[in-house]
């Protein structure tokens, strides 16, 4: 599986993601520049965490109209699997790929702490080595992680099968406690209509590794390794 | 001559922190009246922030070698070798007085201070820590200063991407007019590719890179070096505003810079801005400096020579480039969207020469500007010894664990979770050991290496005696990384303290650093790095002496570190160390019996030495399941902690005898570790310990839901959690910023 990466300037998780998307396919990841136009011929799109440009303007919405994302979008239109994590996540609400938006934390604060998601679906390309209702353990780091989408929206999105991770407890119970940010039905990610373009907040690549205190993202890495391996 | 278009007078050289015996001396040394751009310059270099000249003569006596250093104090941040052909860089520091005035602004802008000092030598920064100090709880501003500082700090860490990945946290009334702002950071540096300030050869270009220069942070250097009337708010304009996006880009350039062979060298600028940074490039490298500030990218129209050598605007480097280079250099930064500017070159003689719109602003001798500044040698008092306290003076309480629930529940011995979930602990994908444990372990790149943090200071018992107070920072700095089982590697240190004009409080610095040197030195564990700051008082009233310690431990396989966590029923718990029962200066004394008095507990090096050996040695070998040290609060808050850390409970069968049950529960005695072993070892280690002189003893069993000390009440944990893990959140909740 060959991957990319596109940096934006502020991004700081491309290194984390690059080690994953490593360990999972055995290829380092191309790191393409936001200024450039176009992507290499890959199977993986992949915008990492971070804080591009700053945050300074609504999160996601500067790189969103970056140089690169014309051709992110068009190959992500095309079909080309795509995954945004965090900040990657609201670049993809900003550039309409994914719906709805991503706002402040309920309290207002910056959060950093593993939390547990239910995998509620298990045909995707992103989640086909987990099982259906598995809960698995993952950080979060963001201040901006509140999903938001009306209300037609989102039960368009459960009735598609587009919610694909949800806030839960350790028995995967999802509730306000176990809800880190005050998303909306408790979504942590979301998936577009046609399948190819997963966005969530926690940081899967973050949790690869049993000295990391958990190996439990190393999943999403291995699916998709396996579905495009195998496609 | 150069032309005087502003009037010096004896209110202007007041105004700018000079006494009239120093105004006397820059007269002395230039031969004429100073203009205002020079009165600036040498305001800037001759405050106690960017001189030490209170401390200059004590610090010298701190031990700065060993074979592991391969750069002591002096420069941006100290070296040590950890093989591999890699060191660790590191470095803590002060942003105390722009914190009171603006917590968020001056707790983000202490982080980028120090990241940049990491990352100026070459290093990427791998992990921040910070250790704070706020005021009594029920003080008026303590919310707003806890809130803001939190926020700052994670604002600028969490976006630059580096870890925040411990600290300490204490109240303290006597923080109420003077909040301490203490930030560290470490980085990894290649040996072969360490990048230094010391300018060299002449005619060659100096560089100004990253953001703009504003109005911002005029005069910080010199705010920082006095003491707060009733006006601190009045100071906000010397604050200045931090900027995480531009630092990580300036990171970035800077490193993707370093990788070719166009950097000669290189400085930040902190404090005192551009004057201190070159300076220092042209003094150390025993050249002139000429600068034409029309070339400084500005941020804001018509700012004057004397503006812009005092500016502290952030995120700002200065460089002197190899000739020919410049295109390379360029390129880079402005791939990063960084201003790039030459704005002057090195020269022969050893002058510092400032231009703006032709005409020479400043003129001055640069060795002069550094090497003559002030040194005094202060006169001081030693501190009077407390008188000591018997145990059996001090009312037994009601219940043991009532006692405990109100301790684990109180200020300084609370749960930091609500601090440390707001900072992105775990960017970078290597942080082995979270916050909230003796210290942290961040893998070294692809290990199997760990670095291990830790900062720590127990500022009342500075007070009480300075010199032991100051040996306990660093032999609990040293226990604490020991505890996760690495071997200390060195220190840096941060050195809070009130007016060194008064004796009493000169007595105090004198006191710590000389118990820090000698701890250094029986620790074999020298200071490589650190910074003072003084004049910690508001109308009078000092802070308490707080001599903040940063330690750095090596683990060669970061996999096999202890944790404080009870890891499985079952298992013995040991004590290692003696039990005396030393309440003096405790928390016990201070939160249940509300008494701050007697003598701290003393510190005896060689027995830390042998104790701690021993324990590292028991972790290498994979002897034991947990460990952690005692510290404050004592004995039954250590197995607390542990409990809560495994979320399981403890059988306490036996306890040091021979001492009343709050003494031997609550006393602070040093040089003690709990650790944790499969049962059927537990004689063996026993053994182990009485061969090499450790004194040890079983105290119980882990497992179930309770902390059960014998003879006493069950300690639920479900009910210790819950209080020790309110406070904080339950004391923010009741505030709302206005």
């Amino acid at each position: 599986m060959k991957s990319a990466i596109v940096l934006f300037p502020g991004i700081n998780r491309e290194s984390d993601m690059a080690r994953a998307l490593e360990m999972a396919s055995g290829r380092a990841p191309e790191i393409v520049w936001h200024k450039e136009t176009e992507l290499p011929d890959v199977d993986l799109i992949v915008i990492p965490g971070g804080f591009s440009y700053g945050d300074y303007l609504r999160c996601g919405a500067i790189a969103a109209r970056s140089p690169i994302m014309r051709d992110v979008v068009a190959k992500a239109e095309a079909g080309v699997t795509t995954l945004g994590v965090c900040n990657g996540f609201q670049v993809l609400t900003e550039t309409g790929l994914l719906p709805g938006a991503l706002m402040r934390n309920a309290d207002l604060k910056f959060v950093c702490r593993d939390v547990h998601l239910r995998v509620e679906t298990t045909g995707t390309r992103f989640t086909g080595g987990y099982e259906e209702g598995q809960v698995i353990r993952v950080p979060v780091a963001h201040g901006d992680g509140n999903y938001f989408a009306d209300e037609d929206t989102l039960d368009r999105l459960e009735g598609d099968g587009r919610v694909v991770f949800r806030y839960c407890d350790a028995d995967g119970n999802a509730g306000s406690r176990a809800n880190p940010n005050g998303s909306v039905r408790d979504i942590a990610g979301i998936l577009n209509a046609r399948g190819n373009v997963l966005g969530l907040m926690p940081h899967p690549e973050d949790h690869i590794e049993p000295a990391q205190g958990s190996t439990d993202g190393f999943g999403i890495f291995m699916s998709v390794v396996a579905a495009l391996e195998t496609a | 001559m150069i032309p005087n278009d502003i009037k010096i007078t004896p209110e202007l050289v007041a105004e700018h922190g000079l006494k009239p015996d120093e105004y006397q001396r820059v007269l002395d040394l230039i031969g004429r009246e100073p203009t205002f751009t020079e009165l600036g310059i040498f305001s800037a270099m001759w405050n106690e922030h960017c001189s030490y000249k209170s401390s200059k003569l004590w610090l010298k006596t701190l031990p700065v070698e060993g074979p592991q250093v391969i750069q002591g104090p002096g420069e941006n941040a100290g070296i040590v070798d950890i093989g591999d052909g890699l060191a660790v860089a590191f470095k803590m520091e002060s942003h105390n007085h722009p914190s009171f005035i603006e917590p968020y602004q001056g707790a983000t802008t202490g982080v980028g201070g120090i990241l940049r000092d990491v990352f100026t030598m070459g290093a990427r920064p791998i992990a921040a820590l910070n250790a704070l100090r706020f005021g009594d709880p029920e003080h008026p501003k303590t919310r707003h200063l806890v809130a803001g500082v939190v926020a700052g700090i994670g604002g600028y860490g969490n976006s630059f991407g580096v870890p925040t990945v411990g600290g300490e946290v204490n109240f303290h009334p006597r923080y109420n007019g003077n909040i301490l702002v203490n930030a560290f950071a470490a980085g990894i540096i290649r040996t072969d590719s360490i990048f230094y300030a010391a300018a060299s050869g002449v005619g060659n270009p100096i560089v100004y890179l990253g953001s703009k220069t504003g109005r911002d942070g005029i005069h910080g250097a010199t705010m920082a070096s006095a003491e707060f009337g009733g006006d601190a708010e009045e100071k906000r304009p010397t604050v200045q505003v931090g900027d995480p996006f531009s630092e990580k880009l300036l990171l970035e350039a800077c490193l993707e810079l370093m990788k070719t062979d166009a950097v000669i060298a290189i400085q930040d600028m902190g404090a005192a801005g551009l004057t201190c940074s070159a300076v220092e490039m042209g003094a150390k490298g025993g050249l002139g400096v000429e600068l034409d500030l029309d070339h400084v990218p500005c941020r804001e129209e018509a700012m004057t020579a004397y503006e812009m050598m005092l500016s502290e605007s952030q995120e700002r480097m200065l460089m002197v480039l190899r000739p020919g280079k410049e295109a390379i250099a360029r390129a880079i930064f402005e791939k990063w969207d960084l201003d790039f500017a030459i704005i002057g070159k090195t020269i022969e003689p050893k002058r510092f020469i400032v231009k703006r719109h032709g005409d020479v602003m400043a003129d001055l001798p640069i060795m002069e500007l550094g090497d003559e500044a002030p040194v005094y040698d202060r006169p001081w008092v030693p501190t009077a010894p407390a008188a000591p306290i018997d145990p059996a003076d001090i009312p037994l309480p009601a219940s043991i664990a009532d006692t405990l629930m109100t301790l684990m529940g109180s200020p300084d011995l609370c749960s930091r979770r609500w601090i440390w979930e707001q900072y992105d602990h775990l960017i970078l994908g290597n942080t082995h050991q979270r916050p909230g444990g003796d210290a942290a372990v961040v893998r070294v790149e692809e290990g199997p290496k760990g670095l291990a943090f830790t900062l720590d200071v127990t500022p009342r018992y500075c007070e009480a005696d300075p010199v032991e107070g100051g040996k306990q920072a660093v032999a609990e700095a040293w226990r604490n990384l020991t505890a996760v089982g690495a071997t200390p590697l060195a220190v840096t240190d941060c050195l809070n303290f009130g007016s060194p004009e008064r004796p009493e409080i000169m007595g105090q610095l004198v006191g710590c650093i000389t118990g820090m040197a000698e701890a250094c030195t029986a620790l074999a564990f020298p200071v490589v790095s650190g910074n003072v700051s003084l004049y910690n008082e508001t109308s009078g009233e000092a802070i308490l002496p707080t001599p903040a310690i940063g330690g750095v431990g090596l683990l060669d396989d970061f996999t096999r570190s202890a944790s404080i966590a009870f890891k499985a029923d079952g298992e013995a718990i040991l004590l290692f160390g003696e039990t005396r029962g030393h309440l003096g200066r405790s928390i016990y004394l201070r939160e249940i019996q509300g008494r701050e008095d007697g003598p701290p507990p003393p510190v005896d090096l060689a027995v830390e030495k042998r104790h701690g050996d021993f324990v590292r040695r028991l972790i290498t070998q994979d002897r034991v399941s947990a460990v952690h040290d005692c510290a404050d609060g004592g004995l039954i808050v250590t197995l607390a902690e542990m409990a809560l850390a495994g979320d399981r409970g403890a059988e306490i069968s036996a306890i040091p005898g021979e001492l009343p049950a709050h003494a031997a529960l609550f006393g602070e005695d040093q040089a003690r570790y709990v650790v944790t072993c499969p049962a059927e070892t537990a004689d063996q280690l026993l053994a182990d310990a009485e061969k090499v002189g450790v004194p040890a003893m079983r105290l119980g069993t882990t497992g179930g839901a309770t902390l059960t000390i014998s003879g006493h009440d069950p300690i639920y944990l479900e009910t210790l959690r819950s209080c020790h893990e309110g406070w904080i959140p339950d004391y923010m909740a009741d505030w709302i910023e206005d």
